[in-house]
């Protein structure tokens, strides 16, 4: 039986009474588990189309802010429902398919680009109690499933069969993979002193007054800016956005897509750029721990901050060069995020912090 | 093992969500193609040639740096979460084997792999 179900008032009524009707028909357990956990999913699913399209309006509003505009006006107050209407003409816009392109690539691509963002919500801890499976690889699974962002970044370069689209494609491949490296990394270091890749260990490893890894000097702050930079990388934003980069490559890997493909692509962008900031809400700031407010808040509070923090450092950086880059990730943060897991090796094995 | 259905789930899930929105889409949108509209977006010149040509090989370099190194993680993973009851034989195996590989870093930079030229 699923144990920790979703806590958060109504909910949890609304699943413990599905749960019951289920046991209360006679179903076998293996189809209880699969209604369950659909239903489950289906939850995430929402939640997260909700998230997406706050995250868009949020970020055009930040960007106008910043840029001393207004930004969306018009529907709604301070043209709050603005991504909604976006949403809904996306909808109704015609598929323009390439001629040349290559039809099953083509297809699927945005299709493996949102399950890879989507599927890591799996053991993502948004409260005490409130995760959907609590997988004993936690973090290590979210990692593996998140990089497969890659493959379908590459299946839309190759299969639109544009020049641009296939630039973009390979940039993104070749930049996430390199900076897949130092995020592991700097993600081990913590690991290394929880004894644990389950996102709820590391969350209650991190209870009580100063606990958060970030406080615990002098690997905690390293790994926290480090894993923040490469984060920023694998979520493709600028001073990182090489692959999409406007002025050269129009839009990157996505040029010859329109309608509701497009949209996929757009969605599982944001959804990834929130995975990141949780992961970093989650290994560094403490997760769901916190004062007072239910454990809900403190997660979402966290893992918005962090998400203001790369849209701040968006709108204010100008992209780097792709040599520049490169050398980067693999001539300071690589080196860095080494040496930092053995300074973190080295200090608890000498009871520091225990 | 009932936690990792869960995996299984969110994935047929998600690809399905994803495919009722194309077929929603389907409905709802127009459908009027024609040869002009479906030539392949080249800033309105007529492309030349196929795009799926032979690619410059740095790509293929920086990928198997990334295969050597993504590797030596997976090893790291059971070292760091058995490092509590392991001690300081395991710290100084890993030292000398993330020093080894770190070489073979500071051999390709040397080489001037590591260069985006």
């Amino acid at each position: 039986m699923i144990s920790p179900v979703f806590a958060v008032g109504e909910l949890d009524g609304l699943f413990r009474w599905l749960n019951e009707l289920l046991v209360s028909i006679g179903l076998p357990q293996p189809w209880q588990d699969v209604i369950m956990y659909a239903a489950l999913s289906a939850t995430v699913f929402g939640l997260l189309a909700l998230i997406a399209l706050f995250l868009v309006w949020w970020e055009r509003k930040i960007a106008a802010h910043i840029q001393q505009r207004f930004g969306p006006m018009r529907v709604g107050w301070h043209g709050w429902y603005q991504t909604v209407m976006d949403a809904l003409k996306l909808l109704q816009k015609e598929d323009i398919r390439v001629a040349t392109r290559d039809k099953v690539v083509f297809f699927w691509a945005p299709v493996i680009c949102f399950v890879a963002a989507f599927s890591a919500y799996v053991c993502m801890p948004f409260g005490r109690g409130l995760i959907v499976a609590d997988l004993n690889i936690g973090i290590l699974y979210i990692m593996a499933v998140t990089t497969f962002t890659v493959i379908s970044l590459l299946m839309a370069g190759w299969g639109s069969n544009n020049k641009y689209a296939l630039l973009g494609g390979m940039r993104s491949a070749a930049q996430v993979i390199s900076y897949e490296v130092p995020m592991v990394v700097s993600l081990l270091a913590v690991i290394l002193y929880v004894g644990s890749l389950s996102m709820v260990d590391i969350v209650e490893s991190q209870s009580g007054w100063f606990n958060w890894f970030i406080f615990r000097v002098p690997f905690g702050p390293i790994a926290f800016v480090t894993y923040t930079v490469a984060a920023i990388a694998e979520a493709n934003r600028t001073p990182f956005d090489i692959p999409e980069a406007e002025q050269e490559l129009v839009a990157g890997y996505n040029v010859e897509y329109s309608g509701m493909k497009f949209a996929m692509f757009f969605l599982a962008e944001f959804i990834n750029m929130f995975t990141v900031s949780a992961i970093a809400a989650t290994v560094f700031l403490g997760g769901w721990n916190g004062p007072w407010l239910p454990s809900w808040v403190w997660f979402m509070g966290k893992t918005l901050s962090m998400v203001f923090l790369l849209m701040l450092v968006r709108w204010t950086y100008p992209r780097l060069r792709v040599d520049q880059l490169m050398e980067f990730a693999w001539k300071f943060l690589v080196p860095v995020t080494f040496a930092n897991l053995i300074l973190a090796g080295i200090l608890k094995y000498l009871g520091y912090w225990e | 093992m009932s936690e990792y259905l869960a995996v299984l789930i969110f994935i047929f899930v998600g690809a399905g969500m994803v495919l009722f929105t194309f077929f929603l889409a389907r409905i709802l949108r127009p459908h009027n193609p024609y040869p002009e509209k479906n030539v392949n977006y080249e800033c309105a010149e007529l492309p030349i040639g196929s795009s799926w040509i032979k690619f410059h090989n740095r790509y293929y370099i920086f990928a198997l740096i990334f295969v050597i190194f993504d590797v030596e993680a997976v090893f790291l993973f059971p070292w760091a979460v058995a490092f509590g009851q392991l001690g300081l034989y395991a710290l100084v195996e890993m030292v000398i084997f993330i020093f080894i590989l770190l070489f073979g870093l500071l051999y390709a930079w040397k080489k001037g792999v590591l260069k985006w030229a």
